[in-house]
């Protein structure tokens, strides 16, 4: 009973979006998609313990290829997102090679590089990607041949969420087997790993893959859902912010990703329509005191509280 | 031939030569301790023959296998294991954790994805079974952060049991350990599997001389000599140079 607790309030939670923005379902939409690029960084950064600052490579190339997918071969959604899943794991792969042979800061910088080559790629390919106009003409078919992509964005939402709480599922599994118990053990410690006869490389790579085969299909939703790729999605302000909500909400932990998201977009949203002029200043004070008071994010927040709770009965007597 | 076999083993960075042309052998239920003053290459020894580091000429044999230029983790799917000289765990990970990896890596599970790391329970048998060895089993769902330092080197021993090796190479077990918690180490390594072949680097000269059926002493990266724990303790130059040297 109680392992079904955490995944029903996500879904609720998801349900709740819906009907919280019933006016801005691309909104809702947006929030979910990008809660699937979190997910993506957080398998490869809090769980494998690569430091990137280029997940957006991955999320574009999805996106593109999602885009292009539609547009020439076939414009069926499902297929679109294997399409997007393909072009973020390759890209990752290729990348991947040489970037996981690197550790640290040079890691960092060399994601950062592969996403702005990237987006300087789409930026000259003006006859493939359309270039700083963006990717446009893309029409969806129906969702299972049935559901129309519709104007106020309901069959979007759920469509999204759909495929969002599979990736979900799937992470879910991918972290309790061996596998990523493997990548927990090579975020602490590399050396031990190798110690026991793990190929930390090739773990370390196909974490790296798999995480872009999700972000891929992250930037895929957005392709299909916005029936526009611009080259914004390469940019480093995506993989930055997507950093900074996995940090909220508690690197490490599948349901840290999904909540820093949401509450990261919703305050972000709220704080920029009541005060255009200083709503950053909103977003970095929740950072700072985030990273404050819940180092390990805002899904430690239950257990802070409950040690504060009994804590302070302890000091007391 | 059973066992490992050095020939002319040579490390040097630059012109720095670290060990020098050493011949060494071990054999299955051997118990050799390899001693020596601070910098005469010990440790460089060891990760040359685990292959953490590549040496400049010389060759290591193991079962007559050619493995001087294998990486290390296809030697240690060989059999050859070591311990590290500060302890290396998974330190956020419980004691059970730190034993399923090891276990699962053994049998080349690592990659699997969909299955439970957990769900196999002759695995977890097994890892139940190490920790009741290493009398762990009370702390099995502990970090193991948040352990003696004592009960971290038994656990580091019994993650490296749990790959089956056949070379195990402890690098300075005791170091760091507690006087008090010494026995412990040496406990767990007096009931290691006869059959296993055991290597300690070690500075503890009250622990090499209980574990050990045979020492090399190793100075400036040679072999000085070789023997029983009677002959080395009687041997005038390793005097010289315990006594002589200050080291104790």
């Amino acid at each position: 009973m109680r392992n079904l607790i955490a995944p029903l309030a996500l879904i609720l939670l998801g349900v709740a979006l819906f009907f919280l923005f019933p006016y801005n379902l691309a909104f809702a939409t947006r929030i979910v998609i990008m809660v699937i690029l979190v997910l993506s960084l957080d398998l490869v950064l809090g769980y494998a313990g690569i430091p990137t600052l280029g997940q957006g490579a991955m999320y574009g190339a999805g996106a593109y290829a999602a885009g292009l997918f539609a547009i020439h071969i076939w414009a069926d959604p499902f297929a679109g997102l294997i399409a997007g899943a393909l072009a973020g794991a390759i890209l990752a792969l290729i990348s991947g090679f040489v970037l996981m042979r690197a550790s640290g800061l040079t890691l960092i910088m060399l994601t950062i590089a592969v996403a702005s080559i990237c987006h300087e790629i789409a930026n000259r390919a003006r006859g493939v990607t359309g270039g700083a106009d963006g990717l446009r003409g893309i029409r969806m078919d129906p969702v299972f041949g049935i559901f129309e992509f519709d104007f106020i964005g309901v069959t979007g939402y759920w469509y999204t969420f759909g495929v969002a709480a599979l990736v979900f599922a799937f992470l879910v599994i991918l972290v309790r087997s061996p596998f990523g118990l493997g990548l927990r053990g090579i975020h602490e410690s590399p050396d031990r790993m190798m110690a026991i006869g793990a190929p930390v490389y090739w773990r370390r790579l196909a974490a790296y893959v798999v995480g872009g085969a999700i972000a891929g299909i992250a930037g895929a939703l957005t392709a299909q859902i916005s029936q526009l790729v611009s080259l914004e999605t390469f940019a480093f302000a995506l993989s930055a912010e997507a950093m900074i909500m996995l940090i909220l909400g508690g690197m490490g932990r599948l349901y840290g990703a999904a909540i820093g998201t949401v509450v990261f977009m919703w305050v972000h949203h709220t704080a920029a329509a009541n005060d255009p002029f200083n709503w950053l200043f909103v977003i970095g004070a929740m950072v700072l005191a985030v990273v404050f008071f819940l180092p390990s994010g805002l899904i430690s927040l239950p257990a802070a509280v409950t040690r504060l709770i009994k804590g302070g009965r302890n000091g007391g007597a | 031939m059973a066992g490992l076999e050095v020939r002319g083993l040579t490390k040097n960075f630059g012109g720095l030569v670290v060990s020098e042309d050493i011949d060494f052998d071990l054999r299955p239920g051997d118990r050799k301790a390899l001693i020596g003053p601070n910098g005469a290459g010990k440790s460089t020894f060891a990760n040359l023959v685990t292959g953490i580091l590549e040496p400049s000429s010389g060759t290591i044999h193991f079962d007559g296998r050619d493995i001087g230029r294998l990486g290390e983790a296809r030697r240690v799917k060989l059999g050859i294991a070591k311990t590290f000289q500060v302890t290396t765990l998974f330190p956020k990970l419980t004691v059970r954790e730190n034993l399923r990896l090891p276990v699962l890596e053994r049998e080349n599970r690592g990659f699997r994805m969909l299955r439970r790391a957990d769900g196999d329970p002759k695995v977890e048998a097994e890892v139940e079974a190490l920790m009741a060895q290493f009398d762990l089993s009370k702390l099995a769902d502990r970090q193991v952060a948040n352990l003696a330092y004592g009960q971290q080197r038994l656990v580091e021993l019994a993650l490296t049991l749990a790959l089956k090796p056949r070379v195990l190479i402890l690098d300075e077990p005791a170091a760091g350990v507690p006087s008090g918690e010494t026995h412990l180490i040496t406990d767990a390594i007096a009931n290691l599997p006869a059959n296993l072949a055991v290597l300690v680097i070690e500075h503890d000269m009250d622990l090499v001389f209980k574990v050990a059926q045979s020492i090399v002493v190793l100075v400036q990266g040679r072999i000085l000599t070789e023997g029983t724990p009677r002959e080395i303790a009687a041997d005038a130059k390793v005097r010289e140079l315990y006594l002589g040297g200050g080291h104790g």
